[in-house]
């Protein structure tokens, strides 16, 4: 009888010990291993095409990176286009939806060109751009540092004298790569046969 | 010679194919001279890196080896007039790339009297430092001309920590049809011996080495003679190594391996591993800059295919049009079958869209094949996963995977199983037997990752900018904030001691007012100064309402919750304000009635006190 007793007592007490010492442990992981902020919003915030163009209805890429983590569609970012959506798609495990057309068409990139003769120097633009990718000061002509500009657009409306052209990135040499080649695929009998002689 | 030959170990690659060599077509004539074009097109871009900075103007006359544009930095090359003549234009014009595209070139009017600039010649490199000789090479405008095009004087700088083991000049020339390295050797190999030995000066290297392919005996033989009759560059001897003919044994890592054994690491260059690989016409070119201070403004080509009668080497001016050089070798634009010009061998090469496109100091073959030598690809089939093409990749990678990741798209993947080193020699496709593109797979592949990558690193230097402005911005704020905070603080100091001040000033009508009840008498008999103390009394009171709309309005920016509180003070005040305005106005109305006055003397009193509120 008193042996039952102390078994059950030592197991009793064995067991608390152990959920004393793991819940000491965990306590102290929590504490130590503390992760600030969410981490899935940066993950969510690095496939974002980071126009900051405010498309999406959020100022900027990353309230709308928290948005998404907060569960909002994944379909509003038409300069990302059909890319982010399927990164997005992969990074969260759901469904990659097609682009709500709400909020804009997938372009070809851009970049803002600012007529400068016509420029009178009145820093809306400078105002609006969200990198900073303007330069100029008051009654000064302005430019856009082509290298920084993102074409989010937002330079193009508050201008009072028209002079800002979205023109689409220069396709030059150091940007060009090779086409895929056409995923052509014939049966057999559909082959041209080799003709004498060749080697290649 | 024969000796050191032999004792050299020759280690094998990977895979590798052999294709038909069709090298006799163009290697048994002479190298010819080109005559001079009407017209020479030289583009600014003819080597890796940036672009050359022109530093004539259009209508300048130049002289022949006189420089046109400078090197833009460490990994660019200058560009040489390649006759006398006029500078007709500086424009895009078509050039030598596969995406068929234009880029900005220097349009030469030659004027036929090929006059060179003085030029500074030198009988004995040995005097010169290693300074001096890459300082030569670096303003003759000497790029890698084995078809890569990167500046050679960048080679002669190895990395400090990593002395060069090893110097090798790469004679392979294993692609089918080429034959330019072939035929100057055979004509000049003491020019590539000397020129090997200038850049053996420079380097140091304890071993020096010449890999060929043993398909090229009479080059051998010139080789072994023209070693024979240099003396030894400090203490090392040149040797000789002769190779297998195999495909692609002229590829850089593929001859590393070959000749020493060690592999090239992924991302790395030759130079790390104390290696540096040349080739032989790059060692030509840089003989005759330093001997004769020649710049690099001409090289051999090879011109050859069948739709070519005169096949053969020619040595021909840079910016010469493709076109204009096989209509003097022959060339007749072929009625039947498909017009094919390819620049480079039938491997690596591509395909020009016209003929109107300079050659360039990469350019070392022109192919003009028929139909039946080089048959067009026929349609590519399905993969039937029959592995040959990893059987023949020099690079040991897995060619039918990286062509499903990049079918798929799926290029993190290709990434994954190195697709960037994959040396695009098209070993994989040749054996192919669904006739598959595959390099051109991986050659798209490599593109978009190129281009995945270029877009996250503009983005993460857009993020950093938006972030930077926020903070700004935000900064900007706080900085306004403490402004109007001090400002605020200011404003309530001054008030206060205002306040500690005012007592004086509302005495008049506050002591005024009760001896005017105590003592109507007094007052009585001086309404003029009855009448003068409401109007004060009314400047006070509306002073004070002005303070309050001020308090009010700064309550709005700091603390919203007074804000109700203060409307309403300021509503009151305003009551009052108008209610000594209308009895100062009855006042001085009704100057005879003091009693009247003196209890409105009273109520400003009154007012004037709440007013402090």
């Amino acid at each position: 009888m008193s042996v039952a007793v102390i078994v059950i007592i030592t197991a009793i007490l064995a067991l608390s010990g152990l959920a004393i010492v793991f819940g000491a442990l965990l306590g102290f992981a929590s504490v130590r291993f503390k992760v600030e902020g969410n981490p899935i919003v940066d993950e969510i915030d690095s496939l974002l095409p980071q126009t900051q163009c405010g498309q999406c209805g959020h100022p900027g890429c990353r309230p709308y990176a928290e948005s998404i983590a907060a569960g909002e569609e994944i379909n509003k970012c038409p300069p990302g286009g059909e890319a982010t959506i399927n990164a997005l798609a992969a990074l969260l495990d759901i469904d990659a939806p097609e682009l709500d057309a709400e909020h804009g068409e997938e372009k070809p990139k851009q970049v803002a060109i600012i007529r400068e003769d016509e420029c009178i120097g009145c820093t809306k633009c400078i105002q609006a751009c969200p990198i900073d990718a303007i330069l100029g000061s008051a009654k000064h002509m302005h430019t856009v540092i082509e290298s920084e500009c993102t074409g989010c657009d937002l330079c193009v409306e508050p201008c009072p004298v028209d002079c800002i052209d979205l023109i689409p990135l220069d396709n030059g040499l150091a940007t060009w790569h090779w086409d895929a080649p056409k995923p052509l695929q014939i049966i057999a009998s559909d082959k041209i046969p080799h003709s004498e002689g060749a080697i290649a | 010679m024969s000796q050191l030959e032999s004792i050299r170990e020759i280690f094998d690659f990977h895979g590798g194919i052999h294709p038909a060599e069709m090298k006799s077509l163009s290697n048994q004539t002479a190298i010819t001279k080109a005559a001079i074009p009407p017209k020479l097109i030289l583009p600014l871009q003819q080597h890796i890196g940036k672009a050359s900075k022109v530093i004539v103007e259009i209508g300048q006359h130049v002289l022949k080896g006189q420089t046109l544009a400078e090197a833009d930095g460490f990994i660019s090359v200058a560009l040489h007039a390649p006759t006398s003549g006029k500078i007709e234009d500086i424009t895009d014009h078509a050039i030598a790339h596969p995406s068929g595209q234009s880029d900005r070139c220097i349009i030469l009017i030659p004027d036929g009297q090929d006059q060179w600039c003085e030029l500074q010649a030198c009988r004995d490199y040995t005097r010169l430092s290693a300074q001096e000789i890459q300082t030569k090479v670096q303003h003759a405008g000497i790029a890698g001309m084995g078809g890569a095009g990167f500046p050679t004087e960048v080679k002669l700088h190895p990395p400090k920590q990593n002395n060069v083991e090893t110097y090798i000049l790469n004679a392979a020339e294993c692609e089918p049809y080429i034959t330019s390295d072939d035929r100057l050797l055979r004509e000049r190999a003491n020019e590539v011996v000397a020129g090997m030995a200038m850049v053996a000066s420079v380097l140091k290297p304890t071993t020096c080495l010449i890999g060929i392919e043993d398909n090229k005996p009479e080059a051998i033989s010139a080789l072994k003679a023209a070693i024979s009759e240099i003396d030894d560059i400090n203490n090392t001897r040149i040797e000789l190594a002769i190779i297998p003919t195999k495909y692609p044994s002229g590829g850089e890592k593929q001859l590393i391996k070959l000749l020493t054994n060690k592999e090239v690491p992924n991302g790395k260059i030759p130079a790390e591993i104390g290696i540096v690989c040349q080739n032989v016409a790059t060692v030509a070119a840089i003989y005759r800059a330093i001997r004769f201070g020649e710049p690099l403004i001409s090289r051999i080509t090879t011109l050859t295919g069948l739709h070519i009668p005169n096949r053969g080497n020619v040595e021909v001016l840079l910016g010469t049009p493709i076109d204009w050089l096989l209509c003097e070798y022959g060339y007749k634009v072929p009625e039947s079958g498909t017009q094919r010009l390819i620049m480079g061998g039938p491997m690596m090469g591509f395909t020009l869209s016209h003929a109107d496109i300079p050659i360039v100091k990469t350019t070392n073959c022109i192919l003009a094949p028929n139909d039946t030598e080089l048959p067009l690809a026929p349609p590519a089939q399905a993969c039937i996963r029959c592995g040959l093409c990893s059987e023949a990749c020099p690079a040991e990678l897995l060619p039918q995977q990286l062509y499903w990741f990049s079918r798929a798209e799926e290029y993190e993947k290709a990434a994954h199983h190195n697709l960037f080193d994959c040396i695009e020699c098209g070993a994989c496709s040749y054996v192919c037997p669904s006739a598959i593109p595959l390099v051109q797979y991986y050659r798209h592949a490599k593109g978009e990752i190129k281009q995945q990558q270029a877009s996250l690193k503009k983005s993460d230097q857009a993020r950093k900018r938006f972030e930077a402005r926020q903070a700004r911005l935000d900064r900007e704020h706080a900085e306004k904030e403490e402004k109007r905070k001090a400002r605020a603080e200011a404003a309530a100091k001054a008030q206060a001691a205002k306040k500690a001040a005012k007592p004086e000033a509302s005495d008049t009508p506050l002591t005024e007012t009760p001896s005017t009840e105590k003592k109507p008498a007094i007052i009585a008999p001086a309404p003029e100064l009855d009448l003068s103390a409401l109007k004060t009394a009314w400047d006070n009171a509306q002073n004070k309402l002005n303070k309050m709309y001020d308090a009010l309005d700064a309550a709005k920016e700091k603390n919203p919750e007074q804000v109700t509180k203060l409307s309403r003070a300021v509503e009151k005040n305003q009551m009052r304000v108008n209610q000594a305005k209308h009895a100062w106005q009855k006042a001085s109305e009704e100057q005879s009635k003091p009693t009247e006055q003196s209890e409105q003397a009273v109520i400003l009193g009154n007012i004037a006190e709440k007013g402090e509120l």
